[in-house]
């Protein structure tokens, strides 16, 4: 009966296999364990993550490879955002480390345990070829980023933020899983590159397509947290623990960004007129809510929820302009622009969270605005770092967040969108006032309190290499550009 | 490869040592700033050498070294172009920035902007050789407004006085029309030819000869002459050229080590050069040649008219530069490239060899600037005195000397030339000649000469429209009653006397090489049927010693040595004539006196003008309208949408999911087709 | 062709007979001598009406959570037991197929250690 069968391929899973398996380890270790600092699950956490990184490079190919009977892939897209996975999980735990160590009711094991689960959730999704390979890596990112989210037992908020996420995330979750069984009614595959196929070569039911499609790009949306599937972005962020948003908001955008390429454009590339449109609309309210919202926040971390929504928006332009009328010239461009958009704006968010926890302080969350006010006077330097976050997400010349603007708002142009380019320019002109508005608290108000920014050296160094890096990569931003296209030109066939 | 890090290495050092010393200029002593930006240019020079030897032995290169960025189909690179011109830039800069880093040693000994001055120097120096080095628009570009922020910076350098901060708002805004017309040249260039690449765009050039754009109305107007037009106002700016010019002689409130740098030597010789560099493009249109011969000869001439009449030393030599920068712009019309590369290489080396001479003047006698205070300084300060006399006959056009053979060969273009516009330019040029040996002598003589005149009562009104009175904080004006000046320090005598060897030697080695030896071949592109002029003069020259010979039986010889006389009479001999003339002629001397009128003009009209149509905008357009309806308006209507849409942000998780729902079913409707 | 579908005739007619004979044979046979507190439906000791929203102790559903997992466990086994003998049958999938079964089974004993170090399977 299982005469032909053939044992699959391990090695391109070796990260995923790794993780789990390190995750099991880690989460037995950690019983162990009684130091209130858990040195020993943070090292072998950080140092897992670092075993992945190694593994995936040492893994890594040229050649898009297939395994588990076409449910897996392991293509140059996917080696790179999971090692930008790596880096994001790493800075995001070495940033939260001083303030989870600062609150109590956080269980400091199952932290760390968590973050790896859901690391291993996110490189599911990024290598996912089948729908419910995709869905397997969601789910196990989702459940470990709820938890995460109600870490902080004692807060009530938080709780409330966790609960409205795990609610509105079964719901999205279901429209997703609908989503794909409406395709696989209309393809009869599952396996997305097959789907892909079959819709160039067989005709099939265009109106129960659409409607998969419609279901497909609500959920992915729920995930990227673009308008009107955002409602739980400003919540969960705000009433996340500081780190946990952190967490969040910036590497499951790397694999939020892979499962819309996978479903999207490997999958659907024949159906882009269609998903194409949707995501216009939800780009330009996502743009336009965010940013108009953000201006009426005191709060920053839910400031940069709604910075957050409008991002993505932004980010999705590059997607939409990938083929215009059937033609697909510009797709590697309008792809390589929109993952150059979400990486950048991935590592100016880890810097900007990670400056804010550089401000709290145990039994303090600096998470109001006016907590920035005077900053500069209290510690020039951080100002000078958050401000360089701030002209980044905003989009000012010649940092990193200017340049991933204007590559797709190029790739706009380029599609022949030119209102979508205008409107785009506009919104962020908006979007500029309550970042700028930041830089005024940190250069021109008084401080509150005096004392300078606390923190251990290392994490000190870290923040500022990252800070730095925003303005780095906008003096030389070809390097990492060039990396995004000649990835996404190795992958996409 | 190799050569490649070499590019780099010259064109990095100097900003190494920029860097260090300018972002460490309050914690390093002064003798560690002085030495970093010294060993950071030095080290750049010998790098040009080696370069300028690689060149010499026919291995040029064009390619990007760094891809800044790729968006589309564009791609915007920093590269190097190294071939014979780039090569012979990059000695001048290097060599004259390396003399004026010793010499700013002696020159600044007492301020307390000492390493940030260096700072800048050095500064200027990478974003000079950026500039020269640079293989597409775009660098030269970056180089050509980094070159200009510097300049601003150190025109303003002693920024405690007005003066000085007038100098370089002034400055900055005249060189902001002159960058309007560049970039309008470049953003067309990279319009119609797709590409910012030298090398491209050359290639391509011969496409568009007969390209026409529209600009306003029913005229068409031939491309490459607007492209031409464009680039050329650019260069306006940056080599102060008529009507443009007004920024360079203010400029000279900066230190002298600078004027003698960049507003002398180096920066303001960028126009020349990229006008040669651009050789491709001018030579397909008649037109913007003609129209860069007449504003050259325009500024070769009118320019040289003020200098007669200046008493501060520095701005007699500044006006000087504008006149040499005109001939310049002269050869350049005339389509003689090399030779105004050739100018601009002699004139780099005397002209900073006589504003650094002037600057040693100016140490003698402590910061006094006034010719009509100096005299008889030959005998307390006779290095400064010999390399200056040097300088000036090198200036003049003596013959063996490097002024002498460029100058000379511009004439000869000029007469050679048949465009519209060279009659007016031959005239002007020849007569700029008499001119020129009339000022620079009546100069040399005010200063080194006759009657001692220091010491006693100053002539306190200086010649400016600028009151010098509000001197900065560190500055000792003037020489007590009974003291004495003395000579400079040896860090200022050494760059004096190794300036003063290519001022007079460099031009009978140099040009039958670089005019007629083919040394620009492949570089600088001329169209030989429209413009023959290098070929007559090919014709004509017979080596550096029969030109010395023909010379004498020239007017320009004759011209030179006359100026001289008048001088020599006019200030040795009758000193009361000067002013008898000038009461004689008082009208004349007013216009001179005002310039021309150019500063008035530029006040009034523009300056005042602008402000008042800045104030009826402000009032009308920005109180008004923008900052009552656009700006508070939108920020109102901003505020209200985001605090209305803000209430749907409830909290309620059913109305969350609601939104949802309404959203899917949105997309539904919108999309789905049963 | 209907035939096939005896079996499940008889299934259905055997769960409805096992199902509805208890009842009937329970109230033919049975005295019937209601009160209040029998004619109320048997739940588990809670009131049968009152407020849905009340409140219920966290351990129930910490030993209801790993009920699931556990009985989630079964269920995949279940599948993996029927073909357990073609497996061992063939040649390539006799090692992977009991590897994978292993992997799968260590994952959720290491889940189980975890709940029980951390003392979720007491009560007190």
């Amino acid at each position: 009966m299982f005469n032909d069968f053939v044992a699959p391929s391990l090695y391109p899973a070796a990260p995923e296999i790794f993780l789990l398996f390190m995750a099991c380890v880690i989460l037995l270790v950690d019983l162990g364990v009684k130091s209130p600092r858990r040195t020993l699950t943070f090292v072998l956490t950080q140092l897992t993550l670092l075993g992945c990184a190694a593994i995936t490079l040492l893994t890594s190919n040229t050649e898009v490879v297939y395994t588990f009977s076409g449910m897996f892939v392991d293509d140059m897209m996917a080696d790179l955002l999971k090692l930008l996975v790596y880096g994001a999980v790493m800075l995001a735990l070495f940033y939260s480390r001083e303030y989870i160590q600062d609150r109590q009711a956080i269980p400091k094991g199952e932290y760390f345990v968590l973050a790896l689960l859901a690391t291993l959730g996110m490189l599911v999704m990024i290598s996912a070829n089948h729908f419910l390979t995709l869905y397997l890596g969601l789910e196990m990112m989702s459940l470990s980023l709820y938890a995460m989210v109600a870490l902080n037992r004692e807060s009530a908020i938080s709780t409330e933020a966790a609960m409205k996420y795990f609610i509105l995330g079964a719901l999205a979750s279901g429209l997703l899983l609908y989503g794909m069984s409406m395709i696989y009614g209309a393809t009869g595959s599952l396996e997305i590159t097959e789907v892909g196929e079959r819709l160039y070569t067989y005709s099939v039911d265009k109106s129960v397509l659409v409607f998969g499609i419609v279901f497909l790009v609500a959920g992915l949306a729920f995930k990227l947290g673009v308008v009107p599937f955002h409602m739980w972005v400003p919540d969960v962020y705000h009433g996340a623990p500081t780190s946990v948003t952190l967490f969040i908001a910036a590497a499951p955008k790397l694999a939020a960004f892979a499962i819309v390429m996978r479903l999207l454009v490997s999958g659907l590339i024949t159906q882009a007129a269609d998903w194409q449109g949707m995501l216009i609309v939800l780009s330009v309210l996502s743009m336009g809510i965010g940013n108009l919202v953000a201006i009426a926040q005191t709060n920053i971390k839910r400031m940069l929820a709604y910075s957050a929504i409008s991002h993505m928006g932004f980010m999705l332009l590059g997607i939409v302009t990938g083929v215009v009328g059937g033609d697909a010239r510009f797709a590697l461009n309008a792809y390589s622009s929109a993952m150059f958009y979400v990486v950048t704006y991935v590592l100016t968010t880890l810097a900007g969270f990670g400056l804010i926890m550089m401000l709290t302080r145990a039994g303090f969350e600096s998470d109001e605005l006016d907590d920035f006010k005077g900053l500069n006077k209290r510690s020039p330097w951080f100002a000078a770092m958050m401000m360089f976050v701030m002209l980044s997400m905003a989009g000012i010349p010649f940092f990193v967040g200017f340049f991933a603007k204007f590559s797709v708002l190029q790739a706009v142009v380029a599609a022949g969108y030119y209102w979508l380019a205008v409107a785009a320019v506009l919104f962020s002109l908006v979007g500029a006032f309550y970042y700028l508005r930041v830089v005024k608290l940190m250069y021109f108000d008084e401080p509150k309190i005096q004392e300078p920014i606390e923190g251990p050296l290392f994490i000190k160094v870290l923040v500022s290499a990252n800070g730095l890096a925003v303005a780095a990569l906008g003096l030389f931003p070809q390097f990492l550009m060039s990396l995004c296209a000649y990835a996404l030109m190795r992958s996409l066939t | 490869m190799e050569m490649q890090k070499l590019y780099l290495l010259v064109a990095l050092a100097p900003l190494f040592g920029a860097a260090v010393a300018g972002l460490l200029c309050r914690v390093i002593p002064r003798w560690l700033g002085h030495t970093v930006t010294i060993a950071g240019v030095a080290v750049s020079f010998i790098g040009s050498v080696l370069v300028f030897q690689d060149v010499m032995a026919g291995n040029t290169f064009n390619g990007p070294v760094y891809t800044w960025m790729t968006t589309g189909d564009y791609s915007f690179h920093v590269g190097f172009l190294i071939d014979s011109l780039t090569a012979t830039m990059m000695l001048v800069v290097t060599f004259v920035s390396l003399m004026v880093h010793i010499y700013t040693i002696g020159y600044m000994h007492e301020d307390p902007g000492y390493n940030r001055f260096f700072s800048y120097i050095s500064l200027f120096t990478f974003s000079m050789l950026m500039l020269v080095m640079s293989n597409n628009f775009m660098q030269l570009f970056f180089g050509w407004e980094a070159v200009g922020l510097v300049s601003y910076l150190l025109i303003g350098f002693w920024y405690t006085r007005p003066t000085a901060i007038f100098a370089n708002m002034k400055a900055f805004l005249v060189n902001r029309v002159g960058d309007f017309g560049f970039i309008l040249g470049i953003g067309l260039v990279l319009a119609h030819f797709g590409s910012l690449d030298y090398a491209t765009v050359f290639a391509k050039a011969p496409e568009f000869a007969n390209t026409t754009i529209n600009i306003w109305g029913a005229a068409d107007w031939s491309l490459m002459t607007v492209v031409c037009i464009c680039l050329f106002i650019g260069a306006m700016g940056k080599s102060a050229q008529v009507p443009l010019h007004v920024w360079l002689p203010d400029s000279m409130e900066g230190p002298t080590p600078i004027s003698a740098l960049i507003h002398a030597a180096t920066m303001v010789t960028a126009g020349i050069f990229m006008v040669s560099r651009m050789s491709p493009l001018f030579e397909m249109s008649t037109t913007a040649l003609s129209f860069v011969l007449v504003i050259g000869a325009i500024t070769a001439l009118f320019m040289g008219f003020l200098g007669i009449i200046q008493n501060d030393i520095k701005r007699v030599v500044a006006y000087s530069t504008l006149s040499q920068l005109g001939y310049m712009t002269v050869a350049l019309g005339a389509s003689a490239y090399s030779v105004a590369v050739f100018h601009l290489m002699t004139h780099a080396f005397f002209k900073a060899l006589l504003f650094l001479g002037a600057g040693s003047v100016i140490i003698g006698m402590h910061h006094d600037q006034d010719m009509r205070n100096m005299g008889g300084l030959r005998k307390y300060m006779p290095i400064t005195w010999i390399t200056s006399l040097l300088g000036s006959l090198a200036l003049i056009g003596t013959p063996f000397f490097a002024g002498f053979y460029s100058k000379d060969s511009i004439i000869e273009a000029v007469a050679a030339s048949h465009i519209p516009g060279a009659g007016f330019a031959y005239f002007a040029v020849l007569a700029g000649v008499f001119v020129t040996a009339f000022y620079s002598f009546r100069m040399y003589f005010l200063v080194f000469h006759g009657e001692e005149r220091f010491g006693k009562a100053h002539h306190d009104e200086h010649t400016g429209d600028h009151d010098d009175e509000e001197v900065s904080h560190d500055h000792h004006h003037g020489l007590a009653p009974g003291q004495k000046p003395h000579e400079s320090p040896w860090v200022v005598t050494l760059p004096l006397v190794l300036l003063a060897i290519p001022s007079v030697l460099i031009g009978y080695v140099a040009i039958e090489p670089l005019l007629y030896g083919g040394y620009f071949e492949g570089v600088i592109h001329i169209d030989k049927v429209a413009h023959p002029v290098m070929e007559e003069l090919a014709h004509e020259f017979h080596g550096p010693l029969a030109m010395v010979a023909h010379a004498f039986r020239t007017a320009p010889f004759w011209l030179a040595l006359s100026g001289v006389v008048v001088a020599w009479f006019f200030y040795m001999k009758r000193p009361d004539i000067p002013a008898a003339i000038q009461r004689r002629f008082s009208g004349l001397n007013a216009i001179l006196e005002n310039k021309y009128f150019f500063d008035k003009i530029n006040e009034t009209v523009f300056a005042g003008g602008a402000r008042l149509l800045g104030r009826g905008l402000w009032r009308g357009g920005d109180v008004a309208v923008i900052d009552g309806f656009i700006v508070n308006g939108s920020a109102k209507v901003v505020g209200w949408m985001a605090a209305v849409v803000r209430y749907f942000q409830t909290g309620y998780v059913y109305h969350y999911a609601f939104t949802m729902i309404i959203g899917l079913l949105l997309l539904l409707t919108l999309w789905v087709r049963v | 062709m209907l035939e096939n579908y005896f079996p499940i005739l008889m299934f259905i007619l055997v769960g409805l007979a096992i199902g509805v004979l208890p009842v009937l044979m329970g109230w033919l046979l049975a005295p019937s001598r209601p009160d209040s507190e029998k004619l109320s439906p048997y739940e588990c000791g809670f009131e049968a009406f009152e407020d849905a929203r009340m409140k219920f102790d966290v351990r129930y559903y910490l030993i209801a959570i790993i009920f699931i997992l556990f009985d989630l466990e079964i269920a995949f086994l279940f599948p993996w037991a029927t073909v357990f003998k073609d497996i061992v049958a063939s040649e390539p999938m006799r090692f992977f197929g009991f590897i994978e079964v292993a992997i799968f089974l260590t994952i959720i004993l290491v889940g189980d250690a975890y709940a029980w170090a951390k003392g979720a399977l007491d009560w007190e």
